[in-house]
């Protein structure tokens, strides 16, 4: 506010020191950008020593992990701890696991939301107020309280330790929801008029001018309904009982006991476990950041 | 078909909805078609829950045991009140989020203005920011668990130099709980970096450059331009951080099971105990009812403060 006020009131005379100082702000801005690099950089660096180090550790032969003092340079390298627990674990199996449940939930939640959401965003039905009102209630609800119902119910349809009792409560996602209902509010209402003086039905226009219109919404929604998926650990922790049943963050979480004190061991189990997403996150780095940033921002 | 005769019948009036009694009824046919595949699975596996860990909370109940629960009327609440357990189990999910929400907003932002204010390798600096939130909560607690490991640790080797060399990380009561509030910054803090980084970009550059013309420091530029416009963002990640941290059990689980000597065990993983380790699932559904209202009111509180802050 003080900027534009100053600035409203230009003179001839105060121009020259004016311009001199911008000059002056270009080269301070210039050391500005160094010294904002050379800081990032430092706590990049700091950032990545964690994840460095786990990958050492794990191609280091076992006896060198706990030598004092550490270096980051073994004696030998050696990829024998991955043999290992590729040999000793089921790591594949919780791979396959947690790939299955996490894109059949994806799948699903994006379906049963983005329907949902095109109703509550454009069909005038009688008592959509409430019925969103009565959803958006649940972003409320933290889901690891309803574990202990929710494993009771389970239990009675006989789902405990299986798939559908991994995916089934992670199905209805007010948050989803909430945000394709956001994005669909955004799209001018007249798309959907001249669709339906064309004849189109409700459910062609949704299958072909708004799914297609809402792709980044979609694309956000299902990325971090994955990566939320992939990562759940509590639910699982709760309905799987036996190893093979298990996903990734639970089946890692055993590990440690399983393995004891071999940490090239547990480092490579840990590099395994991060590295799919990681390298998921390397490709589609920009459509989950702004798919964030934007959900976010909007809500 | 159907819909295709009526709209040749009548063209124009399409647009306006609501006229004619056909559309309507059609409109609510189709609406609550489309909501309720989404309503079934809410009702299924949200609603009927939340009921049900509320009529579970008033008796006696076992998972393991079959056949019905007994009623007990309030003495759940009455035991889970008179539990120091509890209440310090309550303490430490408080303490977790007092100790981890400021650095997690703080560092965010440092972090999403130092990167916006260069122009090469964002990306880079995105990615290894970003990173680590991508990361299963085991995997990130593994390593942590290792960089913590007295003696021949990274941490305690690095930071003998400054006498730190034998620091229980995660065995001294009175240090535990920093270790994982410093883990979780690390794990978690790029998500709020991510949505400060976006609320910055939002902000005009014409703006800086004005206040740059008119003498302004970029010390003052931040704290007249910056901070303001950054607001609503402020708002967004504070409030979805308090809730996060409330919520905290995964990496507590993970790396201390809660320890030392309960020192560290937030309520979520209080209740987790009573529910599937004491296979006490009346009261544990008490713990989670009375949880649900703490975060109930926190949220409202907090809903009310933001709406004053950003009316003001």
């Amino acid at each position: 506010m003080a900027v534009e006020t100053r600035n409203a009131a230009p003179d001839v005379q105060q121009k020259s020191p004016a311009v001199q100082e911008a000059s002056m702000g270009g080269r301070r801005d210039k050391i500005g950008r160094v010294v904002a690099f050379v800081a990032l950089l430092i706590m990049a660096l700091i950032w990545l020593v964690p994840l460095a180090w786990a990958v050492d550790t794990s191609i280091k032969p076992e006896s060198d992990t706990t030598a004092v003092p550490i270096s980051w340079i073994s004696s030998t390298f050696t990829l024998d701890a991955y043999k290992q627990i590729f040999a000793a674990s089921s790591m594949l199996r919780w791979f396959f696991n947690s790939a299955l449940t996490s894109v059949i939930v994806t799948a699903v939640v994006l379906v049963l939301a983005s329907l949902a959401a095109y109703a509550f965003s454009r069909v005038p039905f009688r008592g959509r107020g409430v019925l969103f009102w009565v959803i958006l209630a649940g972003l409320m609800i933290p889901p690891q309280m309803l574990i202990i119902p929710l494993f009771s119910e389970m239990q009675m349809f006989g789902f405990l330790n299986t798939y559908q009792g991994i995916i089934l409560p992670q199905i209805a996602s007010p948050l989803a929801l909430f945000i394709l209902k956001q994005f669909f509010d955004g799209i001018p209402q007249e798309l959907e008029d001249s669709a339906l003086v064309d004849g189109a039905s409700r459910l062609r226009i949704y299958w072909q001018i708004w799914l297609p219109l809402a792709r980044p919404a979609m694309a956000a929604v299902a990325i971090f309904t994955f990566v939320l998926s992939w990562n759940y650990f509590i639910w699982p922790l709760v309905v799987i009982t036996s190893t093979d049943m298990m996903t990734i963050p639970l089946g890692l979480a055993t590990v440690q006991s399983a393995y004891g004190i071999h940490y090239a061991q547990i480092m490579a189990a840990a590099v395994i476990g991060g590295l799919p997403l990681l390298i998921i996150f390397m490709f589609f780095q920009r459509q989950i950041v702004e798919g964030i940033a934007n959900t976010g921002l909007k809500g | 078909m159907a819909v295709q005769q009526s709209s040749r019948q009548a063209p124009l009036k399409r647009g306006t909805r609501a006229e004619g009694t056909g559309t309507r009824w059609r409109d609510e046919l189709i609406g609550w078609g489309f909501v309720a595949p989404f309503l079934v699975a809410y009702a299924i596996f949200l609603i009927y829950p939340v009921l049900r860990m509320f009529e579970m909370s008033f008796t006696y109940n076992s998972l393991v045991g079959a056949g019905g629960s007994q009623f007990l009327g309030l003495a759940n609440y009455k035991e889970l009140f008179s539990d120091p357990a509890f209440w310090s189990s309550l303490w430490h999910t408080a303490l977790f989020t007092i100790l981890s929400t400021p650095p997690l907003v703080i560092i965010a932002l440092v972090f999403a203005m130092l990167t916006n204010r260069i122009r090469f390798a964002q990306w880079f600096f995105r990615f290894t920011f970003f990173a680590p939130f991508i990361l299963p909560v085991s995997v990130a607690a593994l390593i942590w668990i290792w960089l913590y490991q007295p003696g021949f640790g990274l941490i305690s080797s690095y930071l003998g130099v400054i006498g730190l060399g034998n620091v229980g990380w995660l065995t001294d009561a009175n240090v535990a709980m920093i270790s994982i509030v410093i883990m979780t910054v690390w794990w978690t803090v790029g998500f709020n970096f991510v949505l400060y980084l976006a609320g910055l970009q939002e902000i005009p550059r014409e703006l800086y450059d004005a206040a740059a013309v008119d003498g302004a420091t970029p010390l003052a530029q931040t704290r007249w331009i910056t901070i303001p416009l950054l607001k609503r963002t402020t708002i967004l990640v504070l409030t979805l951080q308090i809730l996060a941290s409330l919520k905290v059990f995964d990496q507590i689980y993970i790396m201390t099971y809660g320890g030392p000597n309960f020192s560290t065990r937030p309520v979520i993983e209080y209740f987790y105990d009573q529910g599937f380790t004491n296979y006490r699932v009346g009261f544990a559904s008490a713990v989670s009812a009375v949880f649900f209202f703490v975060i109930l009111a926190a949220s409202v509180a907090w809903f009310m403060y933001s709406n004053r802050r950003e009316a003001a």
